[in-house]
């Protein structure tokens, strides 16, 4: 069982906890995730570890509420435990050497992007983070960036905050402004890391982004999670879940993620009549 | 011997549930037999001299002994006898190939059906189970620890046998549940959960440690469990990752591996309406492959409502890998076999989903290195099959989370960790391996046995360098 430290709601749909996990704290890098069950028959869910504190002992997760197991996740307050929390699952971000970097983070993805933006800090690499939302309510992780980053550009899809457009505005502008990057690090839902790939092979930028494909067990049983990067089969638990985003196939992947749709739909509804259930 | 052998040609058939009532349910299929049945069955062994049955026992259970115990009504000192040698007997009452094992060397079945080895061991441990009321004894300890890596049938092995000579054993599992494919492959018709927690609860009784989420290559590596003080380390990960074909549409949405079918089906338990993991309730399946997994699969779409479930399978019913009582159970249960035919491309609709699989005829050749007759292409015989849902169970390769992150431990060309064949001794010092991840997809048995032989070795080793 592992104890939630701390929890905050970061925007109305997306919250952050602080979990006690000593084993994996102790491990995790930037770009790897964890697999979590809120209570004994909950989903397994997989996400990115967004913080560690190897001292404290403790793994951040900023989850997002969009089926079932993250509403249950949801229920837990302060205090209570996890069921399950395993990790830290996939390959770390591979982060070394590098001296200039754009890391290019989209709505709930930012909680990826940061951890791998305040490694690159650490290390000494300029950071220039590119961030977009829908809209002002949903800005998330806006002074942590800040914090690692030399340059951030804050992007919302209306305008209400920052600056009106999309990643892909602010990442070719800053590009045309003679910025050279080593690399492009993108994460965020998929057709905004396929549109950032296609951005950056124009101006042929190596561009690195982290997928999250459906997964169940997430250490290499199932096969799940497979994907077709440069015409193989790869699986984003054990071979990713970093990939080169110039030869991922994007539209597969965005076709193999709506597999449960309806399911999901359907869970949420129910899962929502039983939380008002359980309210009245 | 105080009764009449009974000369019977055929075994006592096993009662089981009716194939067009348990095709719609996921409760076990074969019901186990009555303490009549077993006694009276039990009566058709020989008890002969040399044994042949016991030669064939990966973990070389005293059959004839075992089996006159209940020849003679003592079910218990029958379940001593089995228990001496076998951690898992319910588990391999069920699932055990006995027809290329004990059975197939059985006497008896020279001239008639061998004697019912397999139903006479479920039927003992069923018997013990629900009859034992004594605790399990906690054995005297000896101060010495090992690591098990993985829960399934080869750890699970290895950590009883050393238990039992009072090793303190830890069993670092992946999952969120112990028991591996036990738990997440074989399906509750074929397995009941409850059995395989039941052996499981054996092994925590006499202090076996079971540390769940526990992904060793990642959260610890093999070094650092030595450096925790483990004096040896069994690993036992399993199968890995599936393979795939590798033909067109294969990533359309209707294609599982079966690994993946399975995984949510049975340890996400997705066959209930009460589950929170999504599978697809599918109109026309095809299980592309032939062994046991294909016939779990394809048993699994028929119970959630398929009307018409294909086994595609490129050689014929003679070769089928599979057990024959599976087989047997998937023909009864109107699974439908397409042999001789191999797939070549995966079809989809506007919306991506699988609308069905082109197909092509096969005859088989000469016989190929595996001794198996090769299957080659019947000219001009590509036909479509319809189906929403192909799930491809055509064998894993091995998972690399070990081998990448242990210095020093060799594999072959195919990831397979090497080991010493008497031993189970890797290339490294006091690492001992056993199961899937050495052998690549093999049965329960197999891997119990390799646990078996470990637990040996382990004992061995650990023994000479505290000389």
């Amino acid at each position: 069982m592992f104890k939630i430290v701390k929890k905050e709601h970061l925007n109305p749909t997306v919250a952050k906890m602080v979990v006690e996990a000593p084993l994996i704290a102790k491990k995790a890098e930037p770009g790897q995730f964890i697999i979590f069950r809120a209570k004994a028959d909950s989903e397994r869910i997989p996400l990115t570890v967004a913080d560690y504190d190897r001292e404290a002992g403790t793994v951040t997760i900023i989850y997002q509420i969009v089926g079932a197991g993250t509403m249950e996740l949801d229920t837990l307050q302060e205090g209570d435990c996890i069921h399950d929390f395993v990790g830290p699952l996939g390959t770390p971000s591979h982060v070394e050497g590098l001296k200039k970097v754009a890391v290019v983070g989209g709505g709930v993805g930012c909680a990826i992007a940061y951890p791998i933006a305040k490694k690159l800090h650490e290390l000494g690499a300029e950071v220039h983070a590119v961030v977009g939302f829908r809209n002002k309510d949903l800005v998330i992780l806006e002074d942590e960036f800040k914090a690692v980053s030399d340059k951030l550009c804050m992007m919302t899809d209306d305008g209400s905050y920052g600056e009106k457009g999309v990643v892909t505005n602010a990442l070719e502008k800053l590009i045309n402004e003679g910025n050279e990057y080593d690399e492009v690090i993108a994460i965020g839902p998929l057709i905004m890391m396929k549109f950032v790939c296609q951005l950056t092979k124009k101006y042929n930028i190596k561009t690195v982004v982290s997928m999250n494909p459906i997964m169940i067990d997430g250490t290499g049983m199932c096969g799940g999670c497979r994907l077709t990067v440069g015409g193989e089969t790869k699986f984003a638990c054990v071979d990713g879940p970093d990939f080169d985003g110039h030869l991922v196939d994007f539209d597969e992947a965005m076709h193999r993620g709506t597999m449960y749709k309806d399911f999901e739909l359907h869970a949420r509804e129910a899962e929502c009549n039983l939380l008002k259930k359980e309210v009245q | 011997m105080a009764f009449q052998r009974n000369m019977d040609m055929k075994k006592c058939p096993m009662p089981s549930q009716d194939p067009n009532v348990r095709n719609k349910n996921f409760d076990e299929v074969a019901l186990g037999y009555t303490y009549e049945m077993a006694v009276n069955e039990a009566r058709r062994c020989l008890h002969c001299k040399n044994k042949p049955c016991v030669s064939a026992c990966p973990v070389a259970i005293d059959i004839p002994e075992f089996i006159e115990r209940v020849a003679n009504e003592d079910i218990e000192g029958a379940y001593e006898i089995i228990h001496r040698s076998s951690s898992l007997p319910a588990v391999c009452g069920r699932v055990c190939p006995q027809e290329n094992q004990c059975e197939g060397k059985c006497v008896r079945g020279i001239k008639g059906e061998p004697v019912g080895i397999g139903r006479l061991e479920r039927f003992v441990a069923d018997w013990h189970r629900e009859h034992n009321t004594e605790a399990p004894k906690m054995p005297e300890q000896n101060g010495h620890k090992v690591a098990i890596i993985g829960a399934g049938p080869s750890g699970l092995t290895a950590a009883g046998d050393l238990a039992k000579m009072g090793y303190k054993v830890t069993i670092f599992e992946a999952l969120h549940l112990a028991g591996g494919v036990l738990v997440y492959g074989i399906p509750e018709f074929r397995l009941p959960k409850a059995i395989v927690q039941q052996e499981i609860d054996n092994l925590k009784a006499i202090g076996v440690d079971i540390e769940t989420n526990m992904v060793i290559g990642k959260v610890l590596t093999i070094d650092e469990l030595f450096e925790m003080g483990y004096e040896a380390v069994f690993i036992g990960s399993g199968a890995g990752l599936p393979r795939f074909m590798n033909i067109p549409g294969e990533s359309l949405k209707g294609v599982y591996s079966a690994n993946e079918y399975l995984t949510r089906i049975n340890l996400m338990k997705a066959y209930r309406p009460d589950s929170h993991t999504p599978i697809k309730h599918s109109k026309n399946v095809a299980v592309v492959g032939g062994g046991n997994v294909a016939m779990d699969a394809a048993r699994c779409a028929k119970r959630l409502g398929a009307e018409n479930v294909y086994i595609v399978y490129r050689r014929g019913m003679e070769e089928l890998p599979a057990r024959k009582e599976e087989v047997e159970h998937a023909m009864e249960e109107g699974i439908i076999f397409k042999t001789l035919t191999n797939p070549v491309e995966v079809l989809g609709d506007a919306d991506g989903m699988v609308r069905g699989m082109k197909c092509v005829e096969m005859e088989l050749g000469e016989p190929d290195a595996s001794g198996r007759r090769r299957p080659i292409v019947k000219e001009g015989s590509e036909f479509e099959l319809e189906c929403d849902t192909m799930i491809m169970s055509i064998g894993t390769s091995p998972n690399p989370l070990i081998r990448t992150t242990t210095p020093g431990l060799e594999t072959n060309k195919h990831g397979c960790i090497i080991t010493e064949e008497e031993t189970g001794l890797t290339s490294r010092e006091g690492v001992y391996a056993g199961g899937d991840a050495v052998t690549g997809a093999a049965t329960v048995i197999l891997a119990m046995g390799a646990g078996k032989q470990a637990a040996k070795s382990i004992d061995e080793y650990i023994k000479n360098k505290n000389k």
